[in-house]
């Protein structure tokens, strides 16, 4: 067993026009056995700028808290909040720092720039980045997932159709992988709002 | 406060906390996570006047491609690029932080970079991590000395050629090499040449894949040829794209209306007393 297996998660994040989705599973697992069916594995860092973080949900949640420590510092410092692209550079940094003792952790970072353009980036445990133009994956169903958005993500599309296929993608996927699913999180992100949903999932 | 408690910012070097830890699961019998590596053909070549690199596009996760177009040929300095192999978070790393300790070289100095010193610092470090920090790189650019292509191991040796390939994929392009690098050829017939190896290594390394990068360095310029060439285009899109037959049940539903952003006018009307 890999110890990326042991909570289970399935983190997607998709680009639209001028809006991002990023949705996760809700299962926080002991390998096979459930532990709760609410799990929060996608966390606001301001309000355009989500990050979600598969793995290792003890070591998820440690960086979580290393993440809004430095993004505080940040803005007390630069009176500002975060570029998404600052925001990945520093979580890559942070993971990088610790090449030689990971966390087990695999994060997805998706945000709004001020000019109202899509981000969205993916890393490994030590924090080599990955930014990709249509969308991102990670977690134990990210086989599955690589498959179901690559045949579906379409590029440009709108908030609502963009959320259909993110949470389509998200519960195909999770169908399919023992280790996460239990329904989902859904954020769309558009400049004037964001809209989270909770989706209805199979239970087995 | 010599040493505050609190981890603050500015720190340099690897931190070693979640060794012990980390050490003690994989006694217990749970494996680390693997690393995202770029299963790799890059290549460089000498021409008649300059460098050129090359590289594919192609980044694994064990079996699984994870991404399709990454950029594997890095900035060092205006004058000088380095292909990278091995755990992309490591060349990635080790390029982005050599080609900073240049940056303010040339700042301390007002000259242009040189590559030997690029080469040196990136040995050095390469050398006192033992072969921990997994990058294979193959360095090229021109400086005043004229142009100078290298190759670096991950524990640290470097050879210097006229031609060298680094990657999983570098039997493919090095059989290229080997048959038809000649000296003093023209910038067309170095491209093409390189483009040749690096395709190679595409078609016959499963490591490599999708696209051919490309980076031309002359004496003072410099050409990226990013996705010079897609040999790999998909061909499995539908042009309708998918519908689905039945929405997705939603059990619940929150709209947060973002606030709109105030442009602060620094010196308008003050408030009044």
């Amino acid at each position: 067993m890999s110890i990326s297996e042991y909570n289970g998660s399935a983190l997607v994040a998709m680009v639209g026009k001028n809006c991002f989705a990023i949705a996760s599973d809700r299962r926080l697992g002991v390998q096979l056995q459930t532990i709760a069916t609410d799990f929060q594995r996608i966390y606001k860092i301001h309000d355009r700028l989500l990050v979600g973080l598969a793995g290792l949900a003890t070591d998820a949640q440690t960086l979580y808290q290393r993440l809004v420590f430095r993004h505080k510092l940040y803005q007390l410092r630069e009176e500002r909040d975060m570029k998404p692209e600052t925001f990945a550079s520093l979580v890559s940094a942070l993971l990088y720092e610790k090449r030689f003792g990971p966390y087990f952790c695999q994060p997805v970072i998706a945000g709004l720039s001020d000019e109202d353009k899509p981000f969205i980036c993916t890393m490994d445990s030590i924090g080599a980045k990955e930014l990709a133009k249509d969308f991102v994956v990670a977690g134990t169903a990210s086989e599955s997932l690589y498959g179901a958005c690559e045949a579906m993500f379409k590029p440009d599309m709108e908030p609502e159709e963009l959320f259909e296929t993110v949470s389509q993608a998200l519960l195909a996927s999770v169908d399919r992988d023992c280790l996460s699913g239990w329904g989902g999180h859904v954020y769309i992100v558009t400049p004037t709002e964001i809209k989270e949903r909770i989706l209805k999932g199979r239970m087995d | 406060m010599a040493n505050s408690a609190i981890d603050v910012p500015p720190r340099g070097g690897f931190s070693f906390d979640l060794c012990r830890r980390n050490e003690m699961l994989t006694k217990k019998g749970v494996n680390p996570p693997s690393f995202r590596k770029t299963g790799t053909t890059i290549v460089g070549l000498i021409f008649q006047d300059g460098v050129i690199l090359g590289a594919d596009t192609r980044a694994t996760e064990g079996p699984i491609v994870c991404d399709k177009n990454c950029e594997k040929i890095h900035y060092m300095a205006p004058n000088i690029y380095c292909c990278g192999a091995g755990t992309a978070a490591d060349t990635e790393a080790v390029t982005d932080m050599v080609s900073s300790q240049l940056q303010l070289h040339r700042y301390h100095t007002g000259r242009e970079s040189r590559v030997v010193t690029a080469l040196t610092l990136l040995k050095k470090h390469l050398f006192n991590y033992q072969g921990y920090v997994q990058a294979a790189l193959v360095l090229g650019g021109v400086d005043c000395t004229g142009p100078h292509l290298h190759t670096i191991y991950p524990h640290g040796s470097t050879d210097t050629l006229p031609f060298a390939t680094m990657g999983s994929g570098s039997l493919a392009a090095m059989a290229i090499f080997e048959s038809k690098y000649k000296e003093g050829l023209t910038r067309d017939e170095g491209i093409q040449l390189v483009v040749e190896a690096i395709c190679s290594g595409i078609f016959n390394d499963l490591g490599s894949g999708s696209n051919v990068d490309v980076c031309v360095i002359t004496k003072g310029h410099k050409e990226y040829l990013r996705n010079h060439l897609l040999p790999n285009p998909r061909t499995f899109v539908s042009s309708k794209g998918y519908s689905f037959a039945k929405k997705t049940e939603v059990l619940l539903t929150k709209i947060t209306p973002l606030k709109e952003k105030v442009e602060v006018i620094e010196g308008g009307d003050a408030m009044e007393e």
